[in-house]
């Protein structure tokens, strides 16, 4: 595991008595399928919670039901007081404040770095174009990459183009950021300067939801770790605990494979 | 095991190599030619043979293309000459002397004043196949449109101006109410306040607008029937027509047929397989006798009106399915980007994922333009003047008469060059977008 993660900032603000996210005995099926099994999860605004488990546990599943992008069957989840349902004004309302970032970043190829920053703002939140691109720019400026603006995704590395992902994502100004294995497709090389745009961000109160193998940057960063397998929330804990003394035994067996090396 | 190790030694680079430019041999025309014209005894030979036939063939033809005659009053003329290199003469002078038979686009457009061409008149064409104004027929009265109190060089434009150009700004007004809309209200609502004030201008409005501006500054054209326009003036105004209706259609029907809701998709499946599945020579016949049958007999529409509507809805189902395909190529990503930013279905399809499966999809659409285009020679069937019936004409004429191969050649010609034109734009606009993605 790459451990690139600095050390945790001490100066992380507190999380607020807010509910940001809360999801109530959650299942979702593909099929016969049952993917997620009973999700019960509070999310605080300004926390920042690390999810991680065995491939096919359903973590990537729950935070895309989250946004919407997957549609859960029964429970219920409500994003800052909005509850997911069928009304798609309810879903538009969840997906402007709900920022994502992705596996495999899925930037638009055919718009510079600047245009895929402002086609959201200019459409969905009617901002005049000029001050969509000073929004954008300065987002870029602060994932470090303002001079790449006028080209385009395919002339940039894996690492410059998750960092626009994350900059056109807050370009919408979102409370809350999804990152859905955000480095698992980066060079080892690339990882590093992602994870600190990520760490910024956390410092900032982002309230944030990761699903990664990064257990250095869980260590530094968050304030939870959830450990999930076979579509439950297994356990849940503060980091330094989770790391130290996983309880239950699947953790203990996850753990020892990915950090026993 | 260890044996395998026994070589080797530790080793550190000093000093990093500078690039070397390749050998001689391995590099601009000689590696060319090496490698693609003489690169082993039997593609020697081959090359060799090639170069042969290559002169064998040119020998023949270019002469014949040189010393042909170009300025021949009939076919004996140009077959009689001594040496007459051939044929070819014909056709150019065809071109020449019958512009309103095969060529009709370029007088058209000229005003009426000029139009009894002596030229025309005296290549002894039957007067109706000549497209235009060139031959007004006696019984259309001059100046319908107001009472020529201006210049009459405007009012010699003749015909209906006014009212196209009025149902034209309809579509203007919809798409600047739908502009004005849209920074205020929702897509939806903008869309529909756009073409509700378009549809008001067009059942309204349009009519006595036009009327009032057609007194105020009379000019207008004169109107051509159906029947008269002839020739590639035919082929271009079906074929530029379809191309430019059959692409949005196509667009909304690949579109419907990817849509998550069961009707549409299911409705858009059935026209495809349908439309495709008949041969366009049944759908213009059906556009010709069918639609008289079904239509009340007040509704008589233009069978060149008929014609574009089919060979539109024709082209449509092709480009349906070449466009389905570019959409397919969309990877789920960049729909899911799209949507976890808050764009709707019509703002990503018309932002993100059209864009790029037109990109992907433009050999194909230019592939299907192309077969629309030379299809147009189809409507013979029907009894319109396409270029290819246009010959039969000209060889009905006794100067003409028993002229073949520099007709077809000539018709040939001219459609390779269209044809060939779209090809290479095509290819250039493929070019283009690409290098602008990397």
């Amino acid at each position: 595991m790459t451990d690139a993660a600095p050390a945790a900032s001490p100066a992380a603000p507190a999380t607020s008595d807010e509910v940001a996210i809360e999801i109530r005995r959650m299942n979702k099926w593909y099929g016969q399928f049952h993917v997620l099994r009973d999700i019960d999860l509070t999310v605080m605004r300004g926390e920042r919670i690390v999810i991680c488990g065995p491939s096919g546990s359903g973590k990537s599943t729950l935070i895309r039901c989250i946004n919407r992008l997957e549609e859960h069957q029964t429970g219920t989840i409500i994003v800052d007081g909005t509850e997911l349902n069928s009304s798609l004004r309810n879903i538009d309302k969840v997906r402007s404040e709900v920022g994502m970032v992705f596996q495999h970043f899925n930037l638009f190829p055919h718009l510079t770095v600047l245009e895929n920053c402002t086609l959201a703002p200019i459409w969905v939140r009617k901002i005049p174009r000029r001050e969509a691109e000073e929004t954008a720019m300065h987002f870029l400026r602060k994932v470090r990459i303002p001079e790449q603006a006028d080209k385009y995704p395919g002339q940039l590395s894996g690492g410059q183009q998750q960092r626009v992902a994350i900059a056109r994502s807050l370009c919408m100004r979102p409370r809350i950021m999804l990152f859905d294995e955000p480095t698992s497709a980066l060079d080892p090389e690339m990882i590093k300067e992602v994870l600190d745009t990520m760490i910024e961000l956390a410092e900032e109160g982002m309230t944030m939801l990761v699903v990664t193998h990064e257990m250095g940057f869980a260590q530094a960063v968050a304030n939870r770790v959830i450990f999930m397998d076979q579509g439950q929330i297994v356990e849940q804990n503060e980091p330094g605990e989770f790391f130290r003394n996983p309880r239950s035994e699947r953790t203990k067996l996850f753990l020892s494979q990915i950090l026993g090396h | 095991m260890s044996d395998l190790h026994s070589q080797t030694v530790a080793y550190t680079r000093d000093t990093m190599l500078p690039p070397a430019p390749p050998p001689v041999r391995e590099r601009g025309a000689i590696k060319w030619l090496r490698e693609n014209l003489f690169s082993g005894p039997f593609n020697i030979a081959l090359t060799l043979i090639t170069l042969w036939l290559l002169w064998l063939a040119l020998s023949e033809v270019l002469p014949w293309m040189w010393r042909g005659i170009w300025d021949a009053g009939s076919v004996t003329e140009c077959r009689a000459r001594p040496g007459c290199a051939l044929r070819a003469g014909g056709a150019g002078r065809l071109l020449g002397r019958h512009p309103g038979s095969l060529a009709p686009a370029r007088l058209r457009l000229l005003p009426r004043r000029r139009t009894v061409a002596p030229a025309a008149g005296a290549c002894g064409l039957p007067h109706r196949h000549h497209a235009g104004p060139l031959h007004r027929p006696a019984s259309a009265p001059a100046g319908v449109h107001g009472r020529r109190p201006l210049p009459d060089r405007l009012a010699d434009l003749g015909g209906a101006i006014w009212g196209p150009a009025m149902v034209a700004l309809g579509f203007v007004l919809g798409w600047a109410v739908w502009r004005l809309l849209l920074p205020r209200s929702n897509p939806g609502l903008a869309f529909t306040g756009g073409v509700l004030a378009a549809l008001l201008w067009w059942l309204f409005l349009t009519g006595p607008v036009a009327g009032m501006l057609a007194r105020l500054i009379p000019i207008a054209l004169n109107p051509v029937p159906s029947d008269r326009i002839g020739g590639f003036t035919l082929s271009l105004l079906i074929g530029l027509s379809g191309i430019t209706l059959s692409l949005p259609l196509g667009i909304l029907l690949a579109l419907a047929r990817r849509s998550d809701l069961w009707i549409v998709s299911k409705a858009a499946v059935i026209y495809i397989e349908v439309i495709r599945g008949v041969p366009l020579i049944v759908w213009l016949l059906v556009a010709q006798i069918l639609l008289n049958y079904f239509l009340p007999s007040r509704w008589s529409i233009d069978i060149l009106v008929r014609v574009i509507v089919m060979v539109t809805l024709f082209a449509a189902a092709y480009i349906a399915e070449v466009i389905r395909g570019g959409l397919a190529a969309i990877p789920r990503g960049q729909f899911e980007a799209a949507d976890s930013l808050g764009l709707g279905y019509w703002e990503t399809m018309r932002l993100i994922v059209l864009p790029q499966a037109l990109t992907i999809s433009i050999p194909g659409i230019v592939n299907s333009f192309i077969g629309l285009l030379k299809d147009t020679t189809l409507v013979s069937i029907i009894s319109l003047f396409d270029p290819k019936r246009m010959t039969d004409t000209i060889r009905a004429t006794t100067e003409w008469g028993g002229i073949y191969w520099e007709l077809y050649i000539f018709v040939g010609t001219v459609f390779f060059v269209f044809c060939f034109a779209m090809s290479r734009y095509s290819i250039w606009l493929e070019q283009r977008l690409e290098r602008s993605h990397r």
